[in-house]
Order: C-alpha cells, then sequence, then structure tokens
C-alpha cells in the first residue's frame, strides 16, 4: 500500500501542500502582494485576494476558507488601511487554526516600500520555517476531491469526463470526499441524479438545486443547448448534461454543499454554486478560475481538470491535476497535461484504466509528485461577489 | 478488467454496460460495417465523432440510454446500426416540464 504524507494542522486535516499565502484585502493591496512575493518560488508563496472594497460576507467566508486550508502554513495579510474588509476577524480566524498570521497595512506602515519590505521579511522567515516542519501519514480518507471540466469538446464526455467520474468512484469507495458541480451544467439530468441520493430526504433539494440554476442562468440571457451541439452528435439536453454529469462517476450522492462550506464526511457531494434569490452580481461564476477556487474553499485538496480544447490553467493552494479528452489537442498540449484520455479514442486505454492513473497521480500528489502546471509556475486565482450562502453555525457575528 | 466493449479500434464506444447505443470516436463512413458486441453495425451514412448508433433494436417510447442513464426516448422503432439523433430521440425533460406545468 503506498503512503502518502501530510502536514498536520490543528483541525485534524492535513495539507498535501505547505504554502505562505500572500492575501491582499482590496484591490489597492495587491501590487503590493505581487512584490511581496515576486523573490519567491511559487510552489512556496502565491498571492491571493478579494479586490473588492465594499463589504462581502460571501468574500469574507471564502478569504476564511481559503486562509485556513490544510495545504496552507503560514498566511501574510496586506490591508491598504480604509477597505470594508473585516480584517482583525480574518486574522484572528487564522492565529486561532494554529496558522502563523502577519498583518501589514499599507497605510500606517509608510507605503508601498515599506510594506513589500516588512510583508518580504516575514514571509521569508515562514518559508524557511515550514521548510523543517514535519509530515505524517495520511490516507487516501483524508483526501478531499474536486473535479470540473472546462474548455470542452466534443470528446470530453466521451473519454475525460466518465474516466474522472470512474477516479472518483474510486476514492468515494475508499472514504475520501468528492466534490463535482456546475449546476447550471446539469439541467436535464436533475430527475436522473434525484435518483442516486443516499438519502430520500436529498432528493427534492437536488432537484430544486438544479432547477434554480436553470431559472438564474435563463434570466441572465444564457442558453443551454445550442445547434453546435447536435452537430457534434448530441441530441437532448439531457445527453449535453450527462457528459458533464459523468465526471461524478456513479457512487451515492451524499448531499449538497455550498461554497467555503465543507462537506460533513466522506461520499460524493454536489457543490451549489448558484446564489438563492435573483441574479444580483452577475455570472456565478464568471471563468474556470472561480469554480476551482470555490472546490478549493471547500477543502479540496486537488481538483481534476478535464479538457478537451485545452485548457493550461493550475491554481493557487491546491494542484491541479489536467486530464485531456481529446487525443489531437494532448498531442500539441502534452506538457501541460497530466493525464492523456484521449488514448481511450485511439483505442489505447479502457476508462477504467484512465480513472486508475487519475487516482494514481492524485494519491503521488502526497507522496511528492507535482502536477504539470505547478512546475509550471501557474497559480492562478479569482475571487468576484457572490451573494453569501447565508449564516452556517460558528461563521461569524 | 479488461471490458473488450471499450475496444473503439473498432471506432465505437460502448460508454456503459447498459448503454443500447454506441458512440463513434472517430468519423465513420457511410456503408462501413463493424462488429461491435457480436453484432455487425451497418453504418447508414457518414458520421461525425460523437454521433450514436443504436446497438440493440429499440422499442418506440422505450429509454435510449447513455453513460447508463436515459437521455431521452424513442420516437419511433429503432433498429440496431441506425443513427440515434434529432429524427427519432426525443428529450423527456421537456416533456416532464410540460407535465408539470399543465398539471400545477
Amino acid at each position: 500500500m503506498t503512503v502518502m504524507t501530510g502536514w498536520p494542522r490543528a483541525d485534524g486535516r492535513k495539507g498535501i501542500r505547505n504554502v505562505v499565502l500572500v492575501a491582499y484585502l482590496v484591490e489597492c493591496a495587491h501590487h503590493v502582494c505581487t512584490k511581496i512575493a515576486r523573490p519567491f518560488d511559487e510552489g512556496d508563496v502565491q498571492v491571493i485576494g478579494f479586490s473588492g472594497c465594499f463589504p462581502s460576507d460571501y468574500g469574507q467566508e471564502m478569504m476564511q476558507a481559503l486562509c485556513t486550508h490544510p495545504n496552507v502554513g503560514a498566511v501574510q495579510l496586506v490591508s491598504l488601511g480604509c477597505e470594508n474588509f473585516r480584517k482583525n476577524e480574518l486574522a484572528e480566524a487564522v492565529r486561532a487554526s494554529g496558522r502563523p498570521v502577519n498583518l501589514v497595512t499599507i497605510q500606517s506602515t509608510g507605503g508601498t516600500l515599506a510594506a513589500v519590505e516588512e510583508g518580504r521579511a516575514w514571509v521569508a522567515d515562514q518559508v524557511d520555517a515550514l521548510g523543517q516542519a514535519p509530515r505524517v501519514a495520511m490516507e487516501p480518507s483524508e483526501l478531499v476531491i474536486g473535479t470540473i471540466c472546462g474548455g470542452s469538446d466534443a470528446t470530453s464526455g466521451l473519454t475525460g469526463n466518465p474516466a474522472a467520474g470512474r477516479a472518483f468512484d474510486r476514492f468515494v469507495a475508499e472514504g475520501a470526499t468528492c466534490i463535482f458541480e456546475e449546476t447550471g451544467e446539469l439541467i436535464g439530468c436533475e430527475h436522473i441524479m434525484a435518483d442516486r441520493v443516499s438519502d430520500p430526504a436529498l432528493r427534492p433539494e437536488i432537484i430544486a438545486t438544479v432547477e434554480k440554476a436553470a431559472r438564474y442562468y435563463a434570466q441572465m440571457g444564457y442558453g443551454s443547448f445550442s445547434n453546435g451541439n447536435a452537430l457534434g452528435g448530441l441530441s437532448t439536453i439531457e445527453e449535453k448534461s450527462l457528459g458533464a454529469y459523468a465526471k461524478s462517476g456513479s457512487s451515492p450522492i451524499s448531499g449538497i454543499i455550498k461554497p467555503a462550506q465543507q462537506a460533513p464526511g466522506g461520499g460524493l457531494y454536489l457543490l451549489d454554486v448558484v446564489p438563492d434569490g435573483a441574479p444580483k452580481f452577475g455570472f456565478p461564476n464568471i471563468n474556470d478560475t472561480a469554480e476551482i477556487i470555490e472546490l478549493i474553499a471547500c477543502g479540496a485538496h486537488a481538483v481534476i481538470f478535464v479538457t478537451g480544447r485545452g485548457s493550461v490553467v493550475g491554481s493557487a493552494i491546491s494542484p491541479v491535476i489536467k486530464v485531456c479528452a481529446n487525443p489531437e489537442t494532448h498531442d500539441r498540449m502534452a506538457a501541460d497535461m497530466d493525464v492523456n484520455a484521449g488514448r481511450i479514442l485511439r483505442g489505447d486505454a479502457t476508462l477504467d484504466e484512465v480513472g486508475d492513473e487519475i487516482h494514481d497521480k492524485i494519491i503521488a500528489l502526497g507522496q511528492g509528485a507535482q502536477t504539470k502546471s505547478e512546475a509550471l509556475g501557474h497559480v492562478e486565482f479569482v475571487l468576484t461577489y457572490k451573494t453569501a450562502a447565508g449564516p452556517e453555525p460558528g461563521c461569524h457575528v | 478488467m479488461t471490458d473488450h466493449s471499450e475496444g473503439p479500434a473498432s471506432g465505437l464506444l460502448h460508454l456503459h454496460p447498459s448503454d443500447n447505443i454506441v458512440v463513434a470516436v472517430r468519423p465513420l463512413t457511410g456503408g462501413e460495417v463493424i462488429d461491435c458486441e457480436g453484432v455487425a453495425l451497418y453504418v447508414p451514412r457518414d458520421l461525425g465523432l460523437g454521433h450514436k448508433l443504436a446497438l440493440h433494436d429499440i422499442a418506440e417510447g422505450a429509454d435510449v440510454m447513455k453513460y447508463g442513464a436515459p437521455i431521452g426516448r424513442a420516437a419511433c422503432a429503432i433498429a440496431a446500426g441506425d443513427h440515434v439523433h434529432l429524427h427519432n430521440l426525443v428529450s423527456r425533460y421537456t416533456v416532464i416540464e410540460d407535465i408539470e406545468g399543465t398539471n400545477a
């Protein structure tokens, strides 16, 4: 049995990475964060943040979940000074999680140069300290894995997504927590999905979650089935949605979670990314990275990203395993792809074999292996305004 | 486990054991005969990657299955080897919506 190792955290979770975050609490502090992080390797020090100045419970919850993520070892917070972000509350939450935290406020520290100097010195000390931090054995059951697809084409639903689903089935069987999302792309298969719940009480909730997404996207003027889909051989909306849904595998669905919420235990969970109520701040997630960051905010140690046309993104905080569904794309972009699911189309591999490869490559991330996007220095990050999921127990007063 | 049904060297992929359709994973030429799970399928016309052929006869009204789940119902009787698409497969999704709308 192969053994992973992870960094133990005070809340009982373990990290497969141990990064120092440099976090801006308004866009005005972004440049200072970039300058603080510049001398360091992307694998050690990464920049995240919330751009908005107006208050946002969603932004606050997301930043707290990300700054206390198991893959994070220390946090440098950078405030301009007059923004509305509740920075002391965030700093206290990070401190309470057992992580070193330092808050630099640019206006009181004396401007850009002084803030960069203080932040960089503190971050350098943290990088040295985290390099000595001991690791402990970690089981697959302790993993949280997310999945998304982006840059999709006709091959995504044939190879990459079903293979990702088979990897999910293995992880769920091992007791891990697996999260799938994109409810706007599940329109038409909510009744099929509702037949898969482990608890009958979840049935109406699953259907309501997808119906909410359908309403939301309709109000945004966003269609769901195009002529191009039919030309590619797709006949019905449920067929199209099932192609994306195949990423979830065939395990029972244990529950629905919201962004920044941790699943209560192992099993398969649907992440409800669409806010309640009328559209307020625009599209629920403006791009693939926004979806990846929400999965990570739910505790995902790693994210499986299925692409057909060829996305190159990685992410801050957690490694992104890229599964290329299209063999021709893989030929062109092999240095960006971790798994060539397109081999299935050429008869060189079965869905089960590619599913096993995805599974084993995620385990290897806990044994010192890197993803292609990590090796290339990808640390994308996006966080925008959204209506908060609502008060959760122990969230904030 | 080697699932021989996934041998797309033939150009056809059987995604799930309970599926009654197979998917073209390369461009198919009309007139080709492809052996799939012991069934000789006559390709009725040129078809691009992603298009579906019936693996078995499918009765009118029966579920068309892909990924082990229904993707709609057969609008008419479909014979093994037939192209399965907009002309003979209809969504149940809108039907379900209509029923719920009129019964509300």
